[in-house]
């Protein structure tokens, strides 16, 4: 007959190998989930510098002459790093840290509109603004149809800058571009060309005319997007 | 409910974590009592054994199975076999009486009513120590039976013993996928007979002592799963069941993911309803680690594959969703230079390191059965279909044993 076999002892070592196959994939996971912060921190200290150094330059020589300024002053990586942030909400969850990483990008892109908003002005450099305001707070499928627009239009033209904010983002400078452009949650998406606010889905097509209405932009070399 | 659905998820990876860590420290912890014996194997004294080979339309495997057990390394005279027609509508009756003037074969034919109902004819009418089933498409290696007549030899309580059930002749992935499943079965099998936990005696020549039947009962029909069956009332009362891991069998695997399906559902609904109709041994401590941790450990797996093949066809559905809103709102996007490889996008969640541990595992389980299996190469490639064949189609499966169970809807043998 078979006699009783449990051995409690040999469950209990068990559970406490996988407590400690747990914590250490845990480890392992938070480790690299800093190293992803870290990495976040290092291009947005970097997109800081080059904002500040566009700024000074624009200081110096916005008085002399604007022959010098021109697109590439512009921070490059803020469309990297608003991937990598988005990426990072969503697989590193919304953490304290990856929600001071997303004000402090907000703070950037606001920065970086302002500058190249006053060179454009001051030197006639000829640049294409999109503000465009989404909500994470709730399931919002026309803010995700918006973005699929506004990345194909970037994608199309390469000169054209789209300054993404997030609602939800509790922060002061992002509340008062709010209130200039008196934008509530309810009318979300909202984009905003020239000025002028567009609530409510926009297609392609419509935003592609407005755009041209507004600015004179040059397509990407090859066309990258077939419309339906 | 995200976080809800969260929870429920690292549950369920924590339990299936914990089912591989008991096994691997089984193995640790027995590794020296794994023999695998090479040449022949003799015994003290040869008892007398009966085969029983229940057939139902078998005309094109039965006779070599047949064969098989004449080249059994047992004196002749022991071995009783019994080849049973359980009222085939093929040819199986004529090959059967191919085996009509051997003196040590017993040919009977019956209408047909099941397996069990074939092997309990098989029980009415014999009259040996020992009893065993071969199942009609399967064959055995020359040394099994003498070697599993050993462990009773060796251990007088071992109330039945299993073989190491292996592919025969495999020839397309589909077969290759469940090569690399039994190998990997023979090792958990062992560790299960460590265990005193084994909740199977397949039908492809487990040896029984005939007090089994003549204590509990013959076969019932168990669900189409008899060999399931037994196995559970022979742990509900406490008779122990060994693994001879050395005693070889080969046996036909379907041969199309369809013919896979419907064996798999069988065998799930089979073992779901067994649970069912024994559930009073669940959590009872003088059933021992049977109650404890192979039916547990069953049970986690039928509710951790669901629910994990219900988030991937979530994940699945949602990234198909926004691929159609895409398309929907700005057509095809011909453009792939943004695509580029960057290592911070690589996923690194608790998770991820858990299946890489979990995987570990089962890569583990795979190669040291193939040893155990005496399988030439330690790893052939064509064992890695394993994963796309089991991983996609046995989530179906299972969820159709499921779904049976809740309608109470039997599946055919085939």
């Amino acid at each position: 007959m078979n006699s009783n076999n449990l051995d409690w002892k040999k469950y209990f070592i068990v559970f406490l190998i996988t407590i400690c196959l747990f914590l250490t994939a845990s480890y392992l996971s938070n480790y690299f989930g800093n190293q992803k912060i870290n990495q976040l921190k290092v291009i947005q200290d970097k997109i800081a510098i080059d904002i500040l150094s566009s700024e000074t330059q624009f200081s110096l020589l916005s008085e002399l002459s604007c022959k010098n300024i021109s697109d590439s002053t512009f921070s490059s990586e803020l469309g990297e790093l608003g991937s990598k942030l988005e990426w990072s909400q969503n697989n590193l969850g919304t953490t304290d840290e990856v929600s001071y990483l997303k004000k402090y990008y907000a703070l950037l892109q606001i920065k970086d509109y302002l500058l190249a908003k006053k060179i454009s002005s001051r030197c006639g450099v000829k640049s294409a603004f999109i503000l465009y305001f989404y909500t994470t707070a709730e399931n919002c499928s026309l803010c995700q149809q918006e973005s699929f627009v506004l990345s194909s239009l970037r994608t199309k033209y390469p000169e054209l800058r789209v300054y993404s904010f997030d609602y939800s983002t509790d922060l002061s400078a992002v509340t008062a571009m709010l209130q200039i452009y008196k934008i509530k949650d309810t009318v979300l998406p909202a984009v905003i060309i020239n000025d002028t606010v567009l609530t409510g889905f926009h297609g392609v097509d419509e935003l592609d005319t407005i755009l041209n209405d507004s600015f004179k932009l040059q397509e990407a070399a090859s066309t990258p997007t077939v419309k339906k | 409910m995200a976080l809800i659905l969260n929870i429920i998820f690292y549950i369920f990876v924590f339990l299936s974590l914990y089912v591989q860590v008991f096994f691997f420290i089984t193995f640790f912890e027995n590794r020296k009592k794994i023999v695998i014996r090479d040449g022949r194997t003799k015994l003290r004294y040869y008892p007398k054994v009966t085969i029983a080979v229940p057939c139902w339309n078998e005309e094109n495997t039965v006779e070599k199975t047949v064969r098989s057990l004449f080249e059994l390394n047992y004196p002749k005279d022991k071995v009783q076999i019994f080849l049973i027609d359980d009222g085939s509508t093929d040819n199986t009756s004529n090959v059967l009486n191919k085996f009509v003037n051997y003196s040590n074969i017993k040919i009977f034919h019956k209408n047909n009513g099941g397996k069990h109902t074939a092997l309990n004819l098989g029980l009415e009418n014999s009259d040996t120590e020992y009893f065993g089933c071969l199942d009609a498409d399967s064959l055995v290696d020359r040394e099994a039976l003498v070697r599993i007549m050993s462990y009773f030899e060796k251990d007088p309580t071992n109330m039945a013993v299993v073989p190491s059930v292996t592919v025969y002749n495999p020839k397309n992935f589909v077969q290759y996928a469940q090569k690399a499943e039994y190998n990997m079965g023979v090792y958990f099998k062992k560790m299960f007979g460590f265990l005193g936990a084994i909740h199977v005696t397949p039908g492809p020549f487990t040896i029984f002592r005939r007090k089994v039947f003549d204590d509990l009962g013959k076969y019932r029909q168990g669900h189409n799963t008899e060999d399931m069956e037994i196995a559970f009332r022979m742990q509900k009362n406490q008779y122990k069941i060994e693994h001879c891991n050395d005693a070889f069998i080969y046996t036909n695997t379907p041969k199309t993911v369809k013919k896979l399906y419907k064996q798999r559902v069988r065998w799930i609904y089979g073992f779901i309803n067994n649970i069912l109709d024994y559930k009073e041994v669940l959590g009872k401590k003088k059933y021992g680690n049977f109650a404890f941790f192979t039916l547990p450990a069953g049970i986690i797996s039928i509710f951790s594959v669901s629910f994990l093949f219900g988030r991937i066809v979530y994940d699945i559905c949602h990234y198909l969703y926004i691929k159609l809103l895409k398309f929907n709102t700005v057509g095809f996007d011909f453009n792939f230079k943004h695509i580029s490889f960057d290592p911070f996008f690589i996923n690194t969640q608790v998770f991820v390191f858990l299946v890489y541990v979990l995987y570990f595992f089962v890569i583990f389980a795979i190669i040291f059965g193939q040893k155990m299996a005496k399988e030439k190469s330690v790893f052939p490639l064509k064992m890695l279909y394993y994963f796309p064949v089991f991983s996609v189609v046995a989530p179906l499966w299972l969820l159709k044993g499921i779904y049976n169970t809740i309608v109470s809807r039997k599946p055919a043998w085939r």
